[in-house]
């Protein structure tokens, strides 16, 4: 009978990524309900070491596949040795990170296997001793509870909900065979963001601008103000599509979901789109000179304005209280 | 060169989503149904495509009778034909159905390259394009915002985390839209007329052999929880009103 919980941990570069820790964590605590043994897969190139930093987040044993062939990742080089480390080991519940990679990797993981794939996962939890997942859809506008039919139940976890916690276990290494075949993709070239600055999907901070800032040279209030607070700039469609801010910024329907523990929305009205990318965050301000925009309906703090005053106000007035 | 896009009606962006009481769905009687936006760039790069280099377009959909509409929104557009998965036994597929119902289809057509959109915006599960290549046994390019043909494979762009790749694949593969792939083109009047007349085969689940057996399921629908209201902040001006702010994001909200 298929048991236990398995993680499919995320490295890049050698360094694994902030979600495979926020993954650890949350299988770790279904775990401790279930008195079940956490497992995680880890592959790479060169990236043992990388088993014992999964071991301080709460897992067990992990299956290394050290390979050439998988670094860079290449989706279905990554596939077969995942489906198939899976297949041998049987858990009753894979976590994938909702990443850029792991949503990738998933989906494919789960037509191998067949199997059910709830994805971007906002809350899971057992329930009469079955695992279920909770997700957005329809843009945030409801949530749908995800029960499986097969095992294992698969469910990818959207980055920056899940804490990640520290909690010693062993992290032992399990080395296993990955034979992989030829591939027919080849990774030609990785173009670094030089900005220093964290993804948005990963950013705690989040300081973003819409059509109220007017053009691409007064984003640099919202910069100064992120640098001090160490966030990262994100903007609206509406800047997107006039050219101001580049399409990695946009958050939205048709951008991305993020869910930074602050989102402070600066001249941005609000539009159901708009809040379908940033609806998850933690605590939202609103910054508007409009006082029925429905942003306001949205935000945990609201401040009606010009932006173009308040902003600079606001980051000497951070400045000081973090100095 | 056969180009297929796979395109999905989905509620309009704007539209009210309701719950229905007893969270077994959504109330969809008042929903105003469009192609889903990404599937907009699957189509557009794949008539691009096709200008360029000769060919025919074919346009897949699974879903009930108005999902023929979509069809003919992407014939209108300049694609060449259409095949209608139609099945009340798919009104409940999952990613996994759906992708294996897609696949049956295709398997018995030619094709190079085939676009899916990175996600539809209604489930927005982001799965079938990937399942389906994986059950065609084709490379996948997920999430891709540029490409380049190039006779027997595709160079790409794809924006991951704090960097972007570039990615040569063989043909055929499978290409899931992102934004900023293409602006996609609007139907013409003298096109809505030609694509009245443009082929659609119509197929259930039974002709196409695919089991309609879900993997996963939604077992409930419920609203998104309610937020508790905000606090607005008050002040002589605008300096007054971000000490305060700083104040509450520090001291109450406790985020920086
Ligand atoms: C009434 C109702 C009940 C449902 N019940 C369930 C359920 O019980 N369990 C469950 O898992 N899901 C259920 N679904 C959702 C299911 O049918 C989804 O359509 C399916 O899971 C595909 O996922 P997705 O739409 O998120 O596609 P994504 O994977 O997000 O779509 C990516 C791309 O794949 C292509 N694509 C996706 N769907 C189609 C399609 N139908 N035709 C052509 N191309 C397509 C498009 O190019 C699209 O851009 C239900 C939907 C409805 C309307
Ligand atoms: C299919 C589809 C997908 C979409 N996807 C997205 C998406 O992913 N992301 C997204 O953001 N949008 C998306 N949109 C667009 C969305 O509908 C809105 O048009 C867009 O979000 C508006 O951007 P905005 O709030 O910046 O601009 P506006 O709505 O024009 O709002 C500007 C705001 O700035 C305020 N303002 C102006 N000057 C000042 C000042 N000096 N000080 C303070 N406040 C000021 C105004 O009061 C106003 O509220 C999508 C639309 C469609 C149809």
């Amino acid at each position: 009978m298929a048991k236990g919980i398995m993680i499919v941990a995320e490295q890049r570069d050698g360094a694994l990524r902030k979600v495979s820790f926020e993954l650890a964590s949350t299988a770790r605590k279904l775990a401790d309900q279930t008195g079940d043994e956490v497992s995680a897969i880890l592959l790479g190139s060169g990236i043992e070491g990388l088993a014992a930093e999964l071991g301080k987040f709460g897992v067990d044993k992990v299956f290394v596949g050290d390979n050439a062939a998988l670094e860079p990742y290449i989706t279905e080089a990554h596939a077969q040795v995942t489906a198939k480390i899976i297949k041998d080991n049987d858990p009753a519940i894979v976590l994938f990170g909702a990443s850029v990679q792991g949503k990738d990797l998933s989906a494919r993981v789960a037509a191998k296997l067949a199997g059910g794939l709830a994805t971007d996962c906002t809350d899971v939890k057992i329930d009469g001793g079955k695992f279920v997942a909770i997700r957005p859809m329809y843009a945030g506008k409801c949530f749908g509870e995800i029960i499986f039919n097969t095992a294992p139940a698969m469910a990818s976890l959207r980055p920056n909900v899940f804490p990640a916690v520290e909690n010693a276990k062993a992290g032992a290494v399990t080395k296993v065979d990955v034979a992989v075949d030829a591939q027919k993709s080849k990774v030609l070239e990785v173009q670094k963001d030089t900005s220093g600055k964290v993804d948005l999907t990963e950013a705690n901070i989040i300081v973003s601008g819409g059509r109220g800032m007017k053009g691409p040279d007064e984003y640099k209030i919202l910069e100064e103000l992120a640098d001090v607070l160490k966030g990262t700039v994100g903007a609206s469609r509406a800047a997107v599509d006039a050219g101001w801010r580049p399409q990695k910024d946009q958050v939205g329907q048709t951008g991305k979901v993020v869910s930074p523990n602050l989102y402070i929305a600066c001249g941005i009205s609000g539009a159901i789109q708009h809040l379908a990318g940033m609806s998850s965050s933690k605590c939202i301000v609103a910054i508007n000179k409009d006082a029925e925009a429905p942003i306001f309906a949205k935000a945990d703090f609201g401040v009606v304005d010009d932006l173009f005053k308040v902003v600079p106000e606001l980051t000497v007035a951070c400045k000081k209280l973090l100095a | 060169m056969n180009i297929i896009a796979c395109v999905k009606q989905v509620p309009d962006t704007e539209a009210q989503i309701k719950v229905k009481a007893d969270g077994s769905g959504i109330d969809d009687s008042q929903i105003k149904w469009v192609m889903n936006p990404y599937d907009e760039f699957g189509v557009e790069e794949a008539l691009k495509l096709k200008e360029k280099n000769g060919g025919d377009v074919t346009i897949i959909s699974v879903g009930p009778a108005r999902a023929m509409e979509t069809i003919r929104t992407a014939l209108a557009m300049g694609a060449d034909k259409g095949i209608h998965i139609s099945d009340p036994a798919l009104d409940n597929a999952d990613a996994f159905v759906t992708a294996s119902a897609l696949a049956a289809a295709i398997k018995g057509i030619p094709y190079d390259i085939i676009f899916c959109g990175q996600r539809a915006i209604d489930d927005d599960s982001g799965q079938v394009g990937a399942m389906l290549a994986e059950l065609l046994g084709l490379p996948q390019l997920t999430i891709v915002t540029k490409l380049d043909f190039a006779g027997s494979s595709v160079k790409v762009i794809r924006p991951i985390e704090g960097a972007q790749l570039s990615i040569e694949t063989s043909l055929p593969c499978v290409v899931t839209a992102q934004k900023g792939l293409n602006e996609p083109r609007y139907a013409s009047l003298p096109g809505i007329m030609k694509a009245k007349k443009k082929p659609v085969d119509v197929k259930n689940a039974a002709a196409l052999g695919v089991a309609t057996d879900v993997k996963a399921k939604v077992a409930k629908f419920a609203p998104p929880p309610a937020r508790a209201a905000g606090k607005i902040i008050c002040g002589d001006d605008a300096a007054q009103k971000a000490q305060e702010l700083a104040r509450c994001l520090r001291e109450e909200a406790k985020v920086i």
